[in-house]
């Protein structure tokens, strides 16, 4: 990384990024002035997002929608965790990047395009595979981790990287016209409770070999960054152990429960994951590009 | 009688249909009376020594099968399966 941004490694823009504890400003009361007018943000509310950090894995078909709700809400500090560069065939559903983008890293695809949503948010990048070695690092600094990425190896590392520093992670899957997103939080389950072992390699194909509709990743990653907001603010009834399915078909929404398991090796009753490991290892699969 | 939700990775082994209509006492009956139908339906589901696959879950009314009784867990008439395989695309 370029340069250090407050607490947070990384390269960071962006204009206020902490104004907890400080009044709204004339421009920022209108333009977050129908967050501010439901009874459920207000004033206050607005101020707390604000002064929220959220973490992105991934600058992609998810992580597009979520960064810019999340940014256009005012959320004071978006990360973003992305290695990769803009390609043509991200256009159809990444729709943070535009055409003059590709080529470009994602990173600063996404530090403009956010910049240009709402100059409140502070953008921090992090134009680098993230790893068993920088995982800590790169989460600490953040209130929510947001989970866009398109591989096991990370799922399973953000998962434990997230639980073993308590922080709450919001999770959202494509494939092909389906979408599936929750939140863990700490101590109520975990992805490895939902999943306690990845597929062999190759069993289970990406959405390059599978495809995705484009629209899908709209739905799931607004979705994920309205769970966000909710965490944040601490409104309604998050996806905590339970599972939403989208069929786009069917047009069909369900859920399942997703229990933590007490046999669970990272948050069961008798844990046996303590600190990060080697997750290529344990997929059997290197980590792609993000997003 | 079940229902038996297929999700998009699955349908090919079921002919490409979303929904299957399945008889059996248990669910491990249920996917074997599947797979007499569709050949290597229970592949996807289970490994080579009967177990459930790790990365697969089923859930019956939105109960995960192995909060239940695993795949001896009763399917009653009108009971709903769901399959998810696990998925990692999120770009």
């Amino acid at each position: 990384m370029s340069s250090t941004a407050n607490n947070v490694n990384g390269t960071s823009s962006g204009s206020n990024g902490t104004v907890k504890g400080t009044a709204l400003s004339l421009d920022q009361a209108r333009r977050y002035a129908r967050h501010i007018i439901l009874p459920e943000v207000g004033s206050i509310g607005q101020r707390k997002l604000l002064a929220s950090k959220v973490l992105l894995i991934g600058a992609g078909g998810l992580g597009s929608p979520a960064a810019l709700y999340l940014a256009a809400a005012g959320v004071g500090r978006v990360g973003v965790v992305d290695y990769d560069v803009v390609d043509l065939s991200n256009l159809h559903r990444q729709i943070i990047h535009g055409h003059a983008n590709i080529g470009r890293p994602k990173v600063d695809s996404v530090r403009e395009r956010l910049a240009d949503v709402n100059p409140d948010v502070e953008v921090v990048t992090f134009n680098e595979p993230i790893s068993s070695a920088n995982a800590f690092d790169i989460i600490k600094g953040f209130d929510v981790v947001v989970n866009g990425s398109d591989n096991f190896p990370t799922r399973y590392l953000v998962n434990d990287a997230c639980y073993l520093l308590g922080k709450p992670l919001v999770d959202g899957t494509l494939f092909r016209f389906e979408g599936r997103a929750n939140v863990f939080l700490p101590g109520q389950g975990c992805y490895r409770c939902l999943f306690p072992a990845p597929p062999p390699p190759g069993a289970v194909p990406s959405c390059a070999e599978a495809g995705v509709l484009g629209a899908m990743c709209g739905v799931i990653g607004t979705i994920q960054a309205v769970e966000t907001i909710k965490l944040l603010l601490d409104l309604g009834e998050p996806l905590v152990n339970r599972l939403l399915l989208f069929d786009s078909l069917s047009m069909e929404f369900r859920e399942v429960r997703i229990p933590r398991d007490p046999e669970c090796p990272l948050c069961g009753d008798n844990p046996t994951i303590h600190e990060l490991i080697d997750y290529e290892a344990f997929c059997g699969a290197p980590v792609t590009a993000l997003g | 009688m079940a229902n038996v939700r297929v999700p998009a990775m699955l349908r090919p082994t079921v002919g490409g249909e979303r929904v299957v209509d399945a008889e059996g006492a248990t669910l491990r009956e249920l996917i074997d009376n599947v797979d007499r139908r569709h050949p290597g339906f229970a592949g996807q589901l289970l490994e080579t020594d009967g177990a459930q696959r790790r990365f697969v879950n089923i859930y019956v009314n939105d109960e995960d099968i192995r909060y239940l009784n695993g795949l001896d867990t009763p399917v009653e008439t009108g009971d709903v399966i769901s399959i998810l395989p696990a998925v990692a695309g999120g770009n």
